[in-house]
């Protein structure tokens, strides 16, 4: 039973990534996309740091009479990569208001209409 | 003395809880905005201070309690003024309350 | 006890998730992404992760929902009913992640303190850098000591999304203010505004400088100086703002924090060390690595809260 349950935080995150992935192919509203992306990095952020934690262990942050941490690397990695995402994510929203200036519309399924129309 | 600490912080984070769990409920029941708010301002004042006052009790004199009482400190500030603004927001947006009319005689 | 909180989170999260998917309200769905975010930075704080927690609590519940909610604004807060079936999208989803967990059979559990992850270079970053940076805090010390050049990278590309964000919605350098209506009754909301904006930037001068020993560094610091000044300008309006802290100045700081950090890594050149060898620094070299450290999270910070406040103005100057 445990041999099954040691992965459970793992399967949450992949449901979690997988609802970002259905939002990203499935919704035509553009806006909808770029947060189905937001919601897709933030799982592969929990992904990461769920494979730092140890078991027992402590935040990375040096101290007398604890011997046990957990792995930081990871938090380096996706503190860094939170903050990128976040740009990212901005220049995402930049191009959502620019296609609605010039197709008066964010809705993936008009703008291909329009396109065929032209 | 132990024991008197511990069961007053127990009972601080328990009644906090409480207070939190009646403004979720709160929020979900009510039937329009400004009565949710209402449950909600329960939840940021007394729900969050409690829990709060219990964690202090918890740390005894230490940093943690000086971070904690400043915690405190900003939750009576913020909690408040969000609430306010979202209501004066509702307000200025014409948002009807709604009324029943079924008056008693 | 940890475990159970862990799990629960989770358990919100998938929630929150799902109510995403079926919510049509596309203001809704943005406070909903906030509520996510809050709730994974929550997670961060289980899972030991507490530099990573402060980061994505300000990013992602702060400036994030602001950057989502100026979209909707500008753009259209109706999601409209998709023409095709969502069928094949369902399979499509279904099929990767059966396979993804199908992949993590594979994996180490949750936790295991013997999982390759944590064998490779994670103990020696433990054990070594006490001896060699000296910073008590071991994300900081990796972050700027260990992977500098990463970091310096990462920073490089906040800077071009910057740019790229300036490319797309410019924004008018002496912009008329605007400020709506509503936002002049908020008295109790300005007031309180004003009194916690100063407090909000000293908060960002303890986490830009307080990094080295506890949670926090430039990134956090810099994301949370940021913050601060969005809540200034959401509660006196952008022009005000603008001549707090101009948009021109802004474009100088963002280049010139990412100069600040190539800086110190030719300056430790110069001395006869490697790219970013912060040894060489000063004659001790705990104290040179301290110095080094210092300089680049500053420059870390400049770069990051002045890129954030261009996008936000970026965002906020443009009228439709």
């Amino acid at each position: 039973m445990s041999e099954l349950l040691g992965h459970y935080n793992y399967w949450i995150v992949i449901v979690l990534m997988m609802t970002g992935f259905y939002i990203v192919i499935a919704r035509p509203n553009l806006i909808k996309k770029v947060i189905g992306l937001f919601i897709f990095q933030t799982s592969v952020f929990i992904f990461f740091i769920s494979i730092a934690k140890v078991e027992g262990g402590t935040a990375p942050i040096i101290e007398e009479g604890i011997s046990v941490y957990s792995n930081p690397l990871p938090h380096v990695l996706i503190l860094t990569a939170i903050v990128v995402g976040l740009a990212t994510t901005a220049l995402g929203l930049a191009l959502v208001v620019r296609i609605r200036e010039a197709y008066g519309t964010i809705n993936e399924d008009d703008i291909h209409v329009q396109d065929e129309e032209r | 003395m132990d024991m008197v600490l511990a069961v007053l912080s127990w009972s601080c984070l328990l009644g906090g809880a409480i207070f939190l769990l009646i403004g979720a409920l709160g929020v979900l029941r009510f039937p329009d905005f400004y009565t949710r708010l209402h449950a909600v301002s329960v939840c940021d004042t007394l729900g969050a201070g409690l829990v709060l006052a219990g964690l202090m009790l918890q740390g005894g004199f230490s940093l943690v309690t000086v971070k904690l009482l400043l915690m405190f400190y900003f939750m009576m500030f913020t909690g408040p003024t969000a609430v306010h603004a979202l209501a004066q927001a509702a307000m200025q947006g014409k948002l009807q309350a709604v009324v029943d009319e079924h008056e008693p005689e | 006890m940890e475990n159970l909180i862990n799990d629960v989170l989770l358990g919100l999260l998938m929630i929150t998730g799902f109510a995403i998917v079926r919510m049509k309200s596309l203001l809704g769905v943005t406070m909903l992404t906030s509520i996510y975010s809050l709730l994974s930075a929550s997670l961060f704080v289980v899972l030991d992760a507490v530099d990573v927690a402060l980061t994505e609590a300000a990013i992602g519940a702060g400036i994030a929902t602001v950057l989502m909610v100026a979209t909707v604004a500008l753009t259209t807060d109706e999601e409209k009913v998709p023409r095709h079936t969502p069928l094949l999208p369902l399979l499509v989803v279904m099929a990767t992640g059966a396979a993804l967990i199908y992949g993590t059979l594979d994996m180490p559990h949750h936790g295991d303190p013997l999982a390759p992850a944590h064998r490779y270079v994670a103990d020696s970053y433990l054990h070594d850098s006490p001896v060699e940076i000296g910073v008590p805090n071991v994300v900081t010390s990796v972050l700027a000591s260990y992977r500098g050049y990463d970091t310096l990278g990462e920073v490089t590309v906040i800077f071009t999304a910057a740019a790229g964000v300036l490319a797309l919605l410019g924004y008018r350098t002496r912009g008329r203010n605007i400020e709506a209506a509503g936002i002049r009754k908020q008295v109790v909301l300005r007031v309180i505004a004003k009194l916690f904006f100063p407090l909000i930037l000293l908060f960002a001068l303890y986490v830009q400088f307080h990094g080295d020993y506890g949670p926090g560094g430039g990134f956090q610091a810099g994301v949370i100086f940021a913050t601060g000044f969005i809540l200034y300008a959401l509660a006196f309006g952008l022009g005000t703002a603008q001549r707090l802290i101009p948009s021109q100045l802004l474009r100088i700081l963002a280049a010139a924090g990412v100069l600040i950090y190539a800086a110190v890594g030719l300056e430790s050149m110069l001395l006869g060390g490697k790219f970013l060898e912060y040894r060489v620094l000063a004659d001790d070299p705990i104290a040179g690595q301290h110095l080094g450290i210092l300089l680049i999270e500053l420059g870390v910070g400049i770069t990051v809260a002045s890129v954030m406040l261009i996008i936000y103005y970026g965002f906020v100057s443009r009228r439709h």
